[in-house]
């Protein structure tokens, strides 16, 4: 009865009640003439119900007549006449922030790996809670040649900002040639271009950490090629200032660092896909200073770093769908041989030694998400150095950096993660670090979280 | 180093001088698209299609498989609208490929010819990942894909001159061949008109928009947001006061959000090709819509795929 306006209804009761026989004649009817009244009445009863679901839906109709219709193909606001504003030419910003908890077992947290020279910026995370470095990007194109990024990593300690990179690369060079020139990090190896928050771990595999300063950038040009072949095949250089460990110090005049690196890479049916690179780095230093002079353990290089690394990575996911599962397993191996003089104290008791160093390490890692948004991975970290330190004086870095013997150290790295969304994740870690003078291993446990604000972050390979 | 850096470029030089009449090599960033270019391009198309109907193209990493194959296109075709921001600019930066990079005239943009739906009033990551150009799923209508053929046969033509009158050819074809396909799909699909139904992800509103289907859920909260077990129970609330009769999934989703649903209701599912290669009988634009529609007139007699 909902469609019938009230008053319509006290006009069907009224008329009902109207085509009924009056009460007072019914006292002289027979039971045939009682049964012919009644038979009248339901007859009409039916009638009217009749008519009214009849009235019921030709209102019904109106209704829907008085509806707008339903907006199937109006215009909406289309691509081709997107509004164009000022502020479309702003560069593209984004933010990251990075932070959490660590703990570790150790007190003694000064950066000291035997049988290796460190570089900066070297150190564990700090311990209890904090925040990382928080990083700006701002990255635009120039004009119709050139395209520009900027990082600044804004450090938790007051006041410093420091330029992570800062180049221009090229949009439009012919056959395959790209340039790149400013600060940047460079493309050997496969960790070490990636961002810290795009890391599958919270820290930096030991062989980063010891021979490349946890990652490699510099100030200099680069060069690529990417060859016209259905297997990818990429070969670069770069010729640096040399400012960055391994190369650093004194004295920049000229190119002091050159990197050479070759990528090749395809698919393994549709689910697999893989990247394998060679790449060499060859250095020059020039009083490079390595430990902290307050503490005594300033130990300077002269001369040459040679550095040779093996690449690989194999993704897979079902179909090449990585959104439900997929696997990662990426390993490096890195070769080193640094042959010159080292200056131990330089400002006190100045014990100098010729130094021949042969340092090996390699780092391998599986990580697997085994449903949307959550991944465990697993990792290895080995090294191994063969030092020869002519005058080994006792009690000085020299005979730590000599005395490699049985010493090889190692790491085991389990961590878990959730991915909120792609611009989100908290991370768990757990480290069993045997990279210690002395064999005494650490226990060290990471929470961290890592999220990006602004435009869609790029995915890598 | 430098001598074999200048060697190989002579090389690729010649080689290139060699190809110049040669079929175009076209890098399809979906199916759809793929498809499509082959239907207008026939033998003068060299198409390599760079994601597949099971892989999600919100989720693509640049693979040095799509390095090397960007980087020989002389046109690529995309959608667009931002659905591949995830990967594309990292392809175009690797890839170094003047050619088809954005902006250039080998670098077609498929939404760019369509009027776009569920363009957002308001931008902010809190609603998901949304699509500030507004829903880039434009080939599950078959309306769209008629303009994005015609605009692509204009830019063949611009890009191949000697070949136009054959690109101009197939094109008609296609459009006639389109159109009859489209009116038997429309007759086909008209009980389809006015059901209710829920989406896994908000993939279909060009689809719905054709079919008059009316979506009253998606099993994400949010846009590129998995589906969690508290949200799924509140769609299970939904259902009880808007009843929907089938529940709408493509071949790249995950199915068991949908198994859940399946389990505590008597929702039959459709599971569509949403790309060609989606499903068996897809590999063409035709078969892609023969499917979709079969498949939803299943579900609403109640058989689920």
């Amino acid at each position: 009865m909902s469609f019938i306006p009230r008053h319509a209804r006290i006009l069907f009761g009224t008329a009902l009640l109207a085509g009924a026989p009056s009460p007072v004649a019914l006292a002289v009817q027979t039971p045939q003439e009682l049964q012919q009244m009644r038979d009248e009445l339901r007859a009409l009863r039916s009638d009217y119900e009749t008519r009214i679901r009849a009235l019921e839906e030709r209102l019904q109709r109106a209704e829907q007549a008085d509806a707008p219709p339903p907006q199937v193909e109006s215009p909406p606001p289309t691509a081709s006449t997107r509004e164009p504003s000022a502020s479309a030419f702003n560069p593209r910003i984004s933010l990251i922030l990075d932070g959490g908890y660590a703990d570790y077992r150790l007190d003694d947290r000064a950066p000291v790996v035997p049988g290796f020279l460190l570089g900066d910026e070297t150190g564990l995370r700090e311990e209890g809670l904090s925040i990382g470095e928080t990083e700006l990007a701002i990255e635009a194109n120039v004009d119709h040649s050139f395209h520009a990024w900027t990082t600044l990593a804004f450090s938790p300690d007051e006041g410093e900002v420091g330029v992570e990179e800062a180049y221009i690369d090229t949009l439009n060079l012919p056959a395959g040639l790209a340039v790149k020139f400013g600060r940047f990090f460079s493309d050997i190896g496969y960790q070490n271009h990636q961002h810290a928050h795009a890391w599958e771990f919270a820290d930096a595999p030991l062989v980063y950490r010891t021979m490349l300063g946890t990652q490699f950038g510099d100030d200099g040009v680069q060069l690529r090629w990417v060859a016209p072949t259905d297997t990818f095949l990429e070969l670069g250089t770069e010729l640096l200032r040399g400012d960055a460990f391994p190369a650093g110090g004194e004295g920049r005049n000229g190119i002091k660092a050159v990197t050479a690196f070759a990528h090749v890479g395809g698919d393994a049916g549709p689910s697999g896909a893989w990247r394998l690179g060679v790449s060499h780095l060859r250095a020059d230093a020039n009083r490079r200073p390595s430990g902290d002079e307050d503490q005594g353990t300033l130990v300077t290089f002269d001369g040459k770093s040679d550095l040779t690394i093996l690449d690989g990575v194999y993704k897979w996911s079902p179909n090449g769908n990585a959104t439900v599962r997929n696997a990662v397993i990426q390993g490096e191996y890195f070769f080193r041989r640094e042959h010159g003089d080292l200056v131990s104290d330089p400002q006190g008791a100045a014990d100098a030694s010729r130094y021949r160093g042969d340092q090996q390490g390699f780092y391998l890692q599986g990580v697997y998400q085994f449903r949307p948004r959550w991944r465990v991975g697993l990792r290895y970290d080995r090294l191994f150095a063969d030092n020869q330190v002519a005058n080994a004086v006792a009690d000085t870095p020299l005979a730590l950096l000599g005395d490699d013997g049985g010493d090889d150290p190692q790491r085991w790295s389990l961590m878990a993660d959730f991915s909120n969304s792609e611009f989100s994740r908290f991370r768990l870690q757990f480290n069993l670090d045997d990279s210690r003078p002395g064999h005494d291993e650490d226990h060290q446990v990471f929470l961290q979280y890592i999220f990006s604000l602004g435009p869609h972050p790029a995915h890598q390979f | 180093m430098k001598r074999i850096i200048t060697t190989l470029v002579c090389l690729v030089a010649a080689l290139a001088s060699n190809n110049a009449s040669a079929a175009l090599r076209v890098f399809a960033c979906e199916a759809e698209w793929g498809a499509l270019a082959r239907e207008l391009g026939g033998d003068d198309l060299q198409v390599y299609v760079a994601t597949s109907a099971l892989q999600d193209v919100h989720q693509i990493q640049p693979r040095p498989s799509l390095i090397a194959q960007w980087r020989q296109a002389d046109l690529a075709i995309c959608t667009g609208a931002d659905l591949e921001i995830g990967w594309l600019p990292a392809l175009a930066s690797k890839g170094a490929n003047p050619k088809i990079a954005p902006g250039a005239p080998g670098f077609f943009e498929a939404s760019r010819a369509v009027s776009m739906l569920e363009v957002p009033t308001r931008l902010d990551r809190a609603d998901g990942d949304v699509h500030p150009f507004g829903n880039p799923h434009i080939q599950t209508d078959p309306r769209n894909i008629a303009r994005v053929a015609a605009a692509l046969t204009a830019r063949l033509v611009e890009l191949d001159v000697a070949r136009a009158p054959a690109y101009r050819a197939r094109h008609a074809a296609f459009e006639q061949k389109w159109t009859a396909a489209i009116a038997g799909w429309e007759a086909r699909a008209a009980p389809l008109a006015g059901v209710a139904v829920i989406s896994a992800h908000q993939s279909w509103a060009y689809l719905y928009a054709w079919l008059g289907l009316r979506e009253v859920a998606a099993l994400e909260s949010r846009p590129g947001i998995p589906p969690s077990g508290a949200h799924l129970a509140q769609v299970l609330a939904t259902l009880d006061k808007q009843p929907a009769k089938i529940v709408v999934y493509a071949a790249y989703q995950d199915r068991r959000p949908v198994a859940w649903m399946q389990q505590r209701t008597n929702i039959a599912s459709a599971q569509l090709p949403f790309s060609p290669g989606g499903a068996d009988g897809t590999d063409d634009l035709v078969g892609l819509f023969d499917v979709t529609i079969t498949r939803l007139l299943d579900a609403l007699a109640g058989k689920s795929s």
